[in-house]
């Protein structure tokens, strides 16, 4: 589909519901509507690449602070370990950004379509929780990130491990967030579940309430280079923040499992006809 | 929450708060940006499918609050994604705050870290 011959008013009254459904299904299926907001622009609507992340920027800003807000209260987020590993994903992100203008828009969109592929995976693998107790690692220690959940029976403690590998993974997770306008919340559960053995329900928390800050950072990058237009990220902020709030208010009720699958067949094949425009020089 | 006497309580609901109403504000702002935009340009013909970057005025913190200012639809959303984009550097700031108040050096340090890297992105870059 083409943006031609549409209005302003028809083009933004497609782009909310498209942005609302996107909100609705990132937020049910735990993968953020951020990672297809930046496809849904450039393969259904032609917009240029560079708007299309620069508005998904912002969306993704909007979600996750919207959810953090409520999340923060339940006690799940562990806010020392968040603040610490921001330090990798700001850094992370403000490089990811400027990499971002010098690179070609179609390596841009191939390396999107691959990261789309593994977020993909990664959302069908179940997750595991542990409740093995280990010795304190030493470093997490000396920076007070070992943390308490409200567990299914009262408060559970658990230590953190893996700071190093983490970190740079966290950092990894910042480049990926500025170069392609995502929350890369795939990347920032993978290094606290695995890499420092982080409870699970603990690192998904912890990573939304990390991404409004990541893509902050990144934010007055693109703000700069002249990315945000004001027009285009307005349909697509309302329209991901209501579908967000839906889907966080239809989560609380009824299982997602189907929707889950769904929703990934969905976004790899995303990826693919990314990278295929990219490789193609279509985009 | 049931940690009474823990000061670890209360900066969640403070973090939780600023998180809130810096969503709500924007949001409020955007929408009514939007809405001005769509009565004053509503009926023209969109051109997103090729970059040109965005006018001097909308690239700047001032010249968006100046645009705003002066009710420019397009200067009054930018305002809005600003204020969405102060959201998470507020609960930063909050963050910082609390740290400090707990005398906790280490994570003032941290925090101000990450502070830092937020302006230069928004302030500087």
């Amino acid at each position: 589909m083409d943006a031609s011959g549409l209005s302003v008013l028809e083009f933004s009254l497609l782009l909310a519901l498209g942005s609302l459904l996107a909100g609705l299904l990132g937020s049910l299926s735990g993968l953020g509507g951020g990672v297809v907001i930046v496809p849904l622009l450039t393969l259904v609507f032609g917009v240029d690449i560079r708007y299309a992340i620069g508005a998904s920027l912002l969306a993704v800003i909007a979600t996750s602070s919207g959810a953090a807000a409520a999340y923060v209260r339940e006690g799940y987020t562990n806010i020392r370990l968040g603040m610490f590993l921001e330090i990798a994903t700001t850094a992370g992100a403000l490089s990811g950004a400027v990499v971002a203008a010098r690179l070609d828009a179609n390596l841009i969109a191939i390396i999107f379509g691959l990261v789309l592929l593994f977020s993909a995976y990664f959302s069908l693998k179940s997750s595991r929780e542990r409740t093995a107790k280990k010795t304190p690692d030493r470093l997490a220690a000396r920076l007070k990130l070992d943390g308490t959940f409200p567990g299914p029976n009262g408060i559970e403690s658990y230590s953190v491990r893996g700071v190093p590998a983490g970190f740079g993974l966290m950092y990894l997770a910042g480049v990926l967030s500025g170069l392609l306008g995502i929350g890369s919340g795939a990347v920032k559960v993978l290094a606290m579940d695995r890499a420092m053995q982080v409870p699970f329900k603990v690192s998904t928390t912890t990573s939304n309430f990390m991404i409004g800050v990541t893509a902050a950072a990144s934010a007055g990058v693109y703000l700069h280079r002249g990315y945000l237009d004001p027009g285009l990220s307005m349909p697509i902020v309302l329209g991901v923040l209501v579908g967000a709030t839906l889907g966080t208010k239809l989560l609380a009720r009824g299982r997602v499992g189907v929707l889950r699958i769904v929703f990934a067949l969905l976004v790899t094949a995303l990826g693919l006809q990314m990278i295929v425009s990219g490789w193609r020089g279509t985009l | 929450m049931n940690q009474p006497k823990e000061n670890g309580a209360s900066i969640e609901i403070v973090l939780g708060r600023v998180l809130r109403l810096g969503t709500l504000i924007s949001a409020a702002v955007i929408a009514l940006g939007g809405a001005a935009f769509l009565v004053s340009h509503g009926g023209e013909t969109p051109h997103y499918d090729l970059f040109h970057g965005e006018p001097a005025d909308l690239d700047s913190v001032r010249g968006i609050v100046t645009d705003a200012v002066r009710f420019d639809p397009r200067g009054v959303i930018q305002l809005g994604m600003l204020l969405l984009v102060a959201t998470p550097i507020a609960r930063v700031i909050g963050a910082l705050v609390a740290f400090a108040a707990r005398r906790d050096v280490a994570y003032v340090v941290i925090s101000s870290l990450v502070l830092s890297a937020l302006l230069y992105g928004l302030l500087a870059s």
